[in-house]
């Protein structure tokens, strides 16, 4: 925009007058246009108009992520299988190759889209956006979006999701929360899955919480086993105080 | 490798603003990035190279302002400058920070003629 007369910046000259006393044109050569905009605004856009869909519904939108191989699907079969009768679920999964984790949850008898992203490491709020246009959830349900298995990319897009749930399992080791801190920062809930491996396994319960404290003081935990089932009834209690609760993250 | 994600991100940022204001060359761009955003700057640096080519960004002068992080204890209202997210307090040793700085992700201003 030309600072002068404030138009729209096509190329003409204005005279102003200069104290030693000559007056000459100014022609619009370079502008400097403060930007001010954020990066990932049309992400964030998109995210909070997924939320305000959750939100007006009362639907509790759950973004599960982790490290390829955590459970996260396991975690989703159970809970279907288990609450099925009880709550109407709707599951997004996300991968990059093939519909092998929607068939598993399509297996449940529940509605699920896949979303395939390629070479994409993340979902993105767009991505949503169009699978609520195809799986349209009704009121009172819970929205599950399993993100593509990565504990860095999916971090920084905001999904509109009502809670950011991270799963972990003992078999990855405990210091994950301070190797991968942006995750575990941003999600509200962690879910601490193959708690029957316990006794094979080098990993502190009290270690993993510690530091994931460090990273995020507020973080809550589940500790689960999705083979024995045992702690699964902490987990399902928790999705029932939930729903329908469905306040502003 | 979400860095890709970004670049394209600012580019679509830096092709609006050129529309909106007409220009034909975009000279300069600045950027605004936070240490504790969660970008890789190595990796943001290489989808750089790769995803200018043939834009309007590929001979535009990038510089990025890096905003090191600051946050405040929640429990003692000590200021301080945060590297990581798992800092503790200097003051207290407590975790419970509020981020005040660092998470900045923008861009900032473009030159264009």
């Amino acid at each position: 925009m030309c600072v002068t007369c404030g138009c729209g910046g096509d190329s003409h000259a204005h005279s102003h007058h200069h104290t030693s006393d000559h007056d000459h044109g100014h022609s619009h050569g370079k502008t400097v246009v403060e930007v001010e905009r954020d990066i990932l605004q049309e992400n964030n856009l998109l995210a909070a108009r997924n939320r305000g869909y959750f939100e007006a519904k009362n639907i509790l939108a759950l973004n599960l992520v982790s490290s390829p191989g955590s459970g996260k699907t396991s975690l989703l079969e159970r809970t279907l299988r288990d609450l099925n009768k009880e709550l109407t679920c709707y599951v997004v999964e996300g991968d990059q190759q093939t519909t092998r984790d929607a068939d598993r949850i399509h297996a449940t008898g529940t509605k699920v889209t896949q979303i395939n992203t390629g070479k994409g490491c993340h979902l993105d709020a767009h991505m949503i956006l169009h699978a609520l246009q195809g799986l349209k959830p009704q009121e009172n349900s819970i929205f599950f979006i399993e993100n593509v298995g990565n504990l860095v990319c999916p971090a920084m897009f905001d999904l509109g999701e009502s809670e950011r749930v991270v799963v972990i399992s003992v078999t990855e080791g405990d210091d994950k929360p301070i190797k991968y801190p942006d995750m575990f920062h941003s999600a509200t809930i962690c879910v601490i899955n193959k708690i029957d491996l316990l006794p094979y396994v080098p990993f502190s319960m009290e270690q993993v919480k510690n530091f994931a404290r460090q990273v995020n003081p507020n973080l809550q935990f589940i500790e689960v086993s999705c083979t024995t089932g045992e702690g699964l009834s902490t987990w399902y209690d928790w999705l029932r105080s939930r729903v329908g609760v469905a306040e502003p993250a | 490798m979400h860095e890709l994600s970004l670049v394209m991100g600012v580019l679509n940022i830096a092709e609006e603003e050129m529309k909106k204001h007409q220009a034909a060359l975009i000279e300069e761009i600045e950027l605004d990035i936070g240490l504790l955003s969660g970008v890789e700057m190595a990796a943001f640096d290489f989808a750089w190279e790769q995803a200018k080519k043939s834009t309007p960004l590929e001979n535009t002068k990038r510089t990025i302002n890096l905003i090191a992080g600051e946050g405040v204890c929640q429990d003692c209202n000590h200021a301080f400058s945060v590297q990581e997210f798992y800092d503790p307090c200097p003051n207290c040793g407590q975790h419970l920070i509020h981020i005040l700085k660092g998470k900045e992700f923008r861009v900032k201003s473009l030159t264009v003629s």
